[in-house]
This record gives structure tokens, C-alpha cells and sequence, in this order.
């Protein structure tokens, strides 16, 4: 249950940035987790529905933008398919992960006077 | 404040921020691996199931190594230190980290636990994470490398269904080997293939801390990373997004 402690740090980001800019409320908020990041989406909805009560994000949902897992040869071969082995099958070469772990926050709506 | 009719009504304003939700725990990670490499000591996080053979791992390692090398070990447990009593009974300097509901070490963490035993005048130092084949996995803690213990006895399709804490291994320790003798539907062969589907470059000592079988390859395998620590293009910068330089601003007791 990591995804409560991932909410916990997004929520300091967003203050951080609510506060910079003055912001009354946050509208909405967008975030990119990777399908191989080790997050479970279900579970950061509930953690972050639960911790935005009565805080800057009561009134703004959360836009899980999901990333899948590409895996690709170091040398330009092309991408591997996962659910096979991780190695390039013209060159033989350790395959290298190109996106799908990815845990950011990408973007916020903020209200500002 | 609107500025087309003069209602006084606030703004809807998109900000872009473009930062990694995880980039405090990655500068904390920074700051201990920095540490770790101007001392000197070489760091392994160990992970794994509960019941894995972690423990039994350690014990098994400082029997072989005896007081020659300069061990120290630092584990995290929910509630208890009795796995650091263990290690400490087979003669290597280990302190607990308790980190009572969580379910992962975070750099912090372990920064605040390193206080606590002389890490400085070590050769390696282990860290033996929270019993969890999930969420250690997300939170790098500044050390070398991660090793991860698969016990026989959990089952070969392990790599499948925890296919992260497995792709960010450095190593896999096979445990319990010497039960295969019991589980004649198990095959090293087959934990082998399902490693290789989700590690690009599969690694694995097959052990049994019991016969200390594979312990030897093991110790030489610290004794390779201590030379070469392997450096790890860390997904972050591959992937392009920010780098934050941490400026150190506080000393160490």
C-alpha cells in the first residue's frame, strides 16, 4: 500500500505549487503512471480521494494517465514484445525499458485570484 | 482575475510541472549513495517475501566471511528486531529499523537508521528491506545494487506475477535449495526462463544458507560488486526528465 505514501508526496508537490502561485483551489490535477511503474491506479485513486477532503484539492479530480510498457533494443533493432525474453532477437542484446515507469505529477488546474 | 468584464471572478490557470512524484525520495537516495561511495562502503539491498531466506542468507554469509570482512547490516521490520538479534548472533553489527504500517524502506529511513551503527567503518553494508515483493521495489535508498531472494518453496511463476521488484534486480538468490530434493516439480531451469521475461539481464545464484551451498559464488559476487559497483543508468535519466542537484546542507553525527 505504497500508493498512500506516493499521494502523501504528490500532495506536498502540489502545495508546493498552489503556493508559489497564490492559488485559491485546485481544479484538476494529471498525472502519468507507467503500467510497470509498480502502482496500482485503483488503489492511488482511493489514497488521493481519500487524503483531498478537506484540503487545496477537495473539489479537483485526479486524470490518471496510464503509460504503457515499451521495451525496446539499445541499438535501434526495434522493440520487443514483453512476455518473452527481454533480449533483442537480431542482436542479442539486453533489452532497455523506453517508457511504463513513469510516476509523475504532468499538470495542475489551479484557481487563482 | 478576469479581466475581460471587470466580475472580479478568479482564473482557471493551467500549470505544467512535469516532475517525478518520487524526486524528494530520489534526492534523499542521492545523498546516502553519495555518502556511501566518499566512505568507501558498498551497499545491497536485499529484498524478498517474507520467509524468503533473507535472514538466513546473512547468517550464512557471515559464517563464511567471519570476522575478516567488515559487515554491518540494517533491517526493516513492521514491528520486531528479532531478525537483527539473529544477524547480530552470527557475529555481524546490525540494528532494526522499525518502521511500524509501512510497507517499504525509503531513503529517508534509512538515513535517519544509518545513525544508528558505525557504517562508516564498513566494507558492506546490507540492507535487508521489509518481507514485501512489492512496494520496496518503487523506492530506491542509495545503494548499489538489489538483490532479491526467491525461495524455492514460493514457486517458480514468482517473476511473473511480481514482475518490477524482479526487472530492478541486480541479482536473484535462488534460497532453500536444498529442498528441491522435496518439491520434485521445481526446477531451477524453469525459475531461470520466467527471469529472463522480466529481467533484460538475468542474474541468479541458485543457495541454501542450510548446506551453505552457492554461498562461496555469492560472497564472490559481493566481493566483484565491492570492486565494481555496476553503474546503473538510472530510469530517470534515461528517460530524460529533470535532475535535481542536491546541495549537502547538514554534516553527520
Amino acid at each position: 500500500m505504497h500508493e498512500y505514501s506516493i499521494v502523501q508526496a504528490m500532495f506536498d508537490q502540489i502545495e508546493a505549487q498552489a503556493q508559489a502561485r497564490h492559488a485559491i483551489a485546485v481544479k484538476r490535477v494529471f498525472v502519468r503512471i507507467g503500467r510497470s511503474a509498480g502502482v496500482d491506479v485503483r488503489l492511488l485513486k482511493t489514497a488521493y480521494d481519500t487524503f483531498r477532503v478537506r484540503t487545496i484539492c477537495d473539489d479537483a479530480p485526479l486524470e490518471v494517465d496510464e503509460v504503457p510498457e515499451v521495451w525496446t533494443c539499445p541499438d535501434g533493432h526495434g522493440d520487443i514484445v514483453p512476455g518473452g525474453k527481454l533480449t533483442c532477437e537480431t542482436c542479442g542484446r539486453p533489452a532497455r525499458m523506453a517508457s511504463g515507469d513513469e510516476i509523475i505529477l504532468e499538470r495542475l488546474e489551479l484557481e487563482v485570484p | 482575475m478576469c479581466d475581460s468584464c471587470g466580475c472580479g471572478d478568479s482564473d482557471i490557470v493551467p500549470v505544467a510541472v512535469h516532475e517525478r512524484i518520487l524526486a524528494n525520495n530520489e534526492r534523499a537516495a542521492r545523498h546516502n549513495r553519495e555518502q556511501f561511495h566518499d566512505h568507501h562502503v558498498s551497499v545491497i539491498n536485499l529484498m524478498g517475501s517474507p520467509g524468503s531466506g533473507k535472514t538466513a542468507v546473512l547468517e550464512a554469509t557471515a559464517r563464511m566471511l567471519g570476522p575478516s570482512k567488515r559487515l554491518g547490516v540494517l533491517v526493516g521490520d513492521l514491528a520486531t528486531d528479532n531478525d537483527a538479534r539473529r544477524v547480530r548472533a552470527a557475529g555481524i553489527v546490525a540494528e532494526a529499523i522499525t518502521t511500524g504500517s509501512a510497507c517499504h524502506l525509503d531513503a529517508d529511513m534509512l538515513h535517519k537508521g544509518l545513525q544508528r551503527i558505525p557504517w562508516r567503518e564498513l566494507d558492506t553494508l546490507f540492507i535487508e528491506n521489509v518481507g514485501n515483493l512489492v512496494c520496496p521495489a518503487v523506492y530506491d535508498l542509495g545503494q548499489d545494487v538489489n538483490v532479491v531472494a526467491l525461495s524455492v518453496t514460493e514457486g517458480e511463476d514468482k517473476p511473473l506475477k511480481y514482475p518490477i521488484i524482479f526487472r530492478k534486480a541486480d541479482l536473484v538468490l535462488v534460497t532453500k535449495i536444498d529442498l528441491l530434493k522435496v518439491l520434485p516439480d521445481i526446477s531451477i531451469a524453469r525459475i531461470q526462463e520466467n527471469l529472463s521475461m522480466v529481467m533484460p539481464t538475468p542474474v541468479m545464484i541458485p543457495v541454501s544458507a542450510t548446506t551453505g551451498e552457492g554461498i562461496a559464488e555469492w560472497v564472490e559476487w559481493l566481493g566483484r560488486i565491492r570492486q565494481a559497483p555496476p553503474v546503473h543508468v538510472h530510469e530517470a535519466e534515461a528517460h530524460g526528465h529533470a535532475h535535481h542537484h542536491h546541495a549537502h546542507d547538514h554534516t553527520h553525527p
